[in-house]
């Protein structure tokens, strides 16, 4: 079947998911923005790259945080950004999805970067656009649904190759709320991309999804065995919203199994970082001792987030369609 | 004494196949005063008023179809009678039974009355209705079954939605038993896998789309078999979805269930990996399962465990459609599917190490799962050419290819996940009561 997100010469056309993509567009994706990371050091944090391009951040879900990144990625490019938060304007006033798009494409946007509460949602616009011939315009997943946040699993993996520099020797653990979460399969499909020999999940059965054995992971639902030796912990954000229920009794008990404290970070390689995708529940999945303890490489993930999106953004304003 | 001229008609040459009867041979096919009059030679005085050329043709009962959503009355925006019962004849579908999910729903005998009233006045199709098995589709109180029945319904069904209520059910299938009614019921728990958008498997967790677990069907069949234990009530399973589910229905028949089952066409297609990159036309109800699921449904069918092939053509406009995954409305159009498909069904299962499917002709094997099956499965003297049957007859040529797209469509629903697939069976003459209905 067709891949979407890859034009006919297999260049970056959209950003969808990180499956299926080579591993050489990875690669060539974590080269770019280590270039970039210099450029927010600077006292001009700017390069022209995207001078007169439109990015539109189309946000169907509300995230302040990953927009403003994506925001601040645009704006170091030099594009000019429009901030569009369609939860509030046009779906409730019964517009539709491809509506929106046509609309704002009529607009001359040259980039889309979606954020949306289905799964697949950005793959609609993609397929949309490939329909009405209009291979100018990018598409870049900011998050979907359950189903992938790709821009976060390249952040992952460009902090795991900052401290780590090999993949192919690492061992991997990604903790708690797998069913719901898009960062979690971004990053289970970018560590097999990238040759990481084990991918571990961690989380009670009621918050693993089936099937993650075919996707290359070895599912621990006892975390003190599933940190044992483990070089990068990637912990995930456990929702209010499912702290208590069918799902799980209580936060405490939460972090009573699967709370990441410095005893359990001990079972862990000596050297082993700690990654949060953000925003962290101190006391529910992770210990303030360790979100704040030297091992712990979260804020650097946010600083590294710029200078990756920075370059999917501009890969993709490259690449022809 | 023989009919007019005008309305006999003689069918030359064509393959008759009418597995009612263990017919499969090329012969004349006679039709007079809207019933069959004669297979082989034509009956004394017979003077035909149309002559059909049938060489190279395959001559069949009109096709009987399960499950075909007119959306008449209250969705006439996707699709029309008028639209719908074209599409039918194109797809040489004579009789078919549509579900109680309109709105209103079937609920009353004045809806019944008027559906039948204004199908019958097209001169296609003969629309059979179920009626709702609750007022509403809401599993709460028991419609007048047989009021509905006087009004023209087959039988009793709460097509897509869940009995939350098992004692409702319970009072449902007695009630259904005391007068003889069927009761058509597809099997899915309340509660598993409501929201759900896909098969629960490693592309519902890859995709992230929450998933529709097999155990949703299986756990409701084991409600139903024990409730068919104590009630004696004949069912009718609807769009049987999993391998576990058809095992679970072998062993109900072997224990002596008054139970029949039918799959919806695509299912014997499809898995869930059809749905690729999120393709919405590949969003139905209930969702494509794994390829095991889908290998047991072709093996069900073969063995008789499946009795039908249905349609369960749901027209869905674009507004519906071109919607994120989760979002999108499930349903697919059908009717001018359900030959083609059925046919494939029959080709690739013969295709296969099945010795046993390559000995017996495939033709009339597919032909019997979408004419006399459901047709007995329905109670509907219809699916046949016995001598003195009413002359629904389909002719079509087994061989020809034709691509879906939209504009080979006469349906309204124009979604389909076989869109741009080259299928072999197309349907020349459409007859219905010795009326040429349809000719292409």
């Amino acid at each position: 079947m067709l891949n979407p997100q890859l034009n006919k010469n297999g260049e970056l056309q959209h950003l969808l998911s990180i499956e299926g993509l080579p591993k050489s567009i990875v690669n060539h994706i974590l080269d770019t923005a280590s270039s970039f990371v210099g450029i927010s050091d600077r006292e001009v944090k700017k390069v022209p790259l995207m001078r007169g391009k439109s990015v539109f951040n189309l946000f169907f879900e509300n995230s302040t945080r990953t927009r403003t990144t994506f925001e601040i990625a645009s704006k170091r490019l030099s594009a000019d950004v429009i901030n569009l938060n369609i939860s509030a304007s046009s779906a409730s006033k019964g517009e539709s999805l491809l509506d929106t798009i046509d609309n704002l494409s009529a607009m001359h946007a040259d980039m889309f970067v979606v954020r949306h509460a289905q799964s697949g949602a950005p793959y609609l616009i993609a397929k949309h656009l490939i329909d009405t011939r209009q291979s100018h315009v990018h598409v870049v997943n900011a998050g979907d649904g359950r189903h992938a946040h790709p821009t976060q699993g390249l952040l992952d993996m460009y902090t795991i190759r900052h401290y780590k520099k090999d993949f192919t020797n690492l061992t991997v653990a990604i903790v708690g709320d797998i069913l719901h979460s898009r960062v979690a399969r971004s990053d289970i499909h970018a560590l097999t991309t990238l040759g990481v020999p084990e991918v571990r999940a961690i989380g009670p059965h009621t918050l693993l999804p089936g099937g993650l054995e075919q996707m290359g992971v070895r599912v621990f639902t006892n975390m003190d065995e599933g940190l044992k030796g483990v070089d990068v912990i990637i912990m995930l954000r456990l929702q209010n919203e499912r702290m208590s229920g069918a799902l799980l009794p209580s936060a405490q008990e939460y972090f009573k199994s699967y709370g990441l404290t410095p005893e359990r970070l001990a079972l862990a390689k000596p050297d082993a970082i700690v990654m949060h995708p953000g925003p962290m529940n101190r006391g529910v999945e992770i210990d303030s001792a360790v979100a704040d303890g030297a091992q712990a490489v979260i804020l650097p993930q946010v600083t590294f987030g710029i200078a990756v999106r920075m370059a999917v953004m501009s890969i993709l304003a490259g690449a022809q369609g | 004494m023989m009919g007019s001229v005008n309305g006999s008609i003689h069918i030359r040459n064509g393959r008759v196949i009418d597995p009612a009867n263990g017919i499969d041979q090329v012969q004349d096919l006679y039709i007079v005063d809207g019933r069959i009059a004669a297979i082989g030679s034509a009956p004394a005085g017979f003077a035909a008023g149309t002559t059909i050329d049938a060489s190279g043709l395959v001559v069949a009962p009109g096709l009987v179809d399960l499950a075909a959503r007119l959306r008449e009355p209250g969705y006439e925006y996707k699709a029309t009678l008028k639209s719908e019962m074209q599409a039918a004849m194109q797809g040489g579908v004579t009789t078919l039974v549509c579900p109680p999910d309109t709105d209103p729903v079937l609920d009353e005998p004045g809806l019944v009355e008027m559906l039948k009233h204004r199908a019958g006045k097209l001169q296609q199709a003969r629309v059979h209705p179920l009626g709702a098995l609750t007022m509403g589709l809401k599993g709460k109180a028991l419609t007048e079954m047989a009021e509905l029945t006087e009004a023209g319904c087959i039988g009793f069904s709460h097509a897509e939605e869940p009995i939350e209520d098992t004692t409702v059910l319970l009072r449902a299938m007695q009630y259904a038993k005391t007068f003889g009614y069927t009761v058509w019921v597809r099997p899915q728990d309340a509660h598993i896998g409501r929201g759900g958008i896909a098969h629960s498997g490693p592309l519902a967790s890859r995709l992230g789309l929450s998933g529709v677990p097999v155990m949703t069907e299986t756990i409701a069949l084991h409600t139903i078999f024990e409730l068919m234990r104590a009630t004696g009530a004949r069912v009718h399973l609807c769009r049987m979805s999993s391998a576990a589910g058809l095992e679970l229905v072998r062993a109900a028949r072997q224990e002596g269930l008054p139970v029949t089952c039918d799959v919806a066409v695509h299912h014997v297609h499809m898995t869930d990996a059809d749905i690729g990159f999120f393709d919405s036309n590949a969003r139905v109800t209930p969702p494509f399962r794994s390829q095991r699921d889908r290998d047991a449904i072709r093996a069900g069918l073969f063995d008789g465990t499946v009795d039908a092939i249905c349609s369960d053509h749901t027209p869905v406009d674009d507004d519906e459609k071109l919607l994120p995954f989760g979002e999108a409305s499930p349903g697919a159009t059908g009717l001018e599917l359900l030959l083609s498909l059925a046919l494939k069904w029959a080709d690739d299962y013969a295709a296969g190490q099945h010795a046993a499917a390559a000995a017996h002709s495939p033709l009339a094997r597919a032909l019997a799962r979408i004419t006399s099956e459901p047709a007995r499965v329905a109670g509907l003297a219809a699916g046949t050419l016995s001598l003195g049957a009413a002359a629904d007859v389909v002719v079509f040529d087994p061989q020809a290819r034709w691509t879906v797209e939209a504009a080979a469509l006469a349906s309204q629903g124009k979604h389909t996940p076989f869109l741009g697939y080259e299928l072999a069976g197309q349907v020349r003459t459409t007859i219905v009561g010795g009326r040429v209905a349809w000719q292409r």
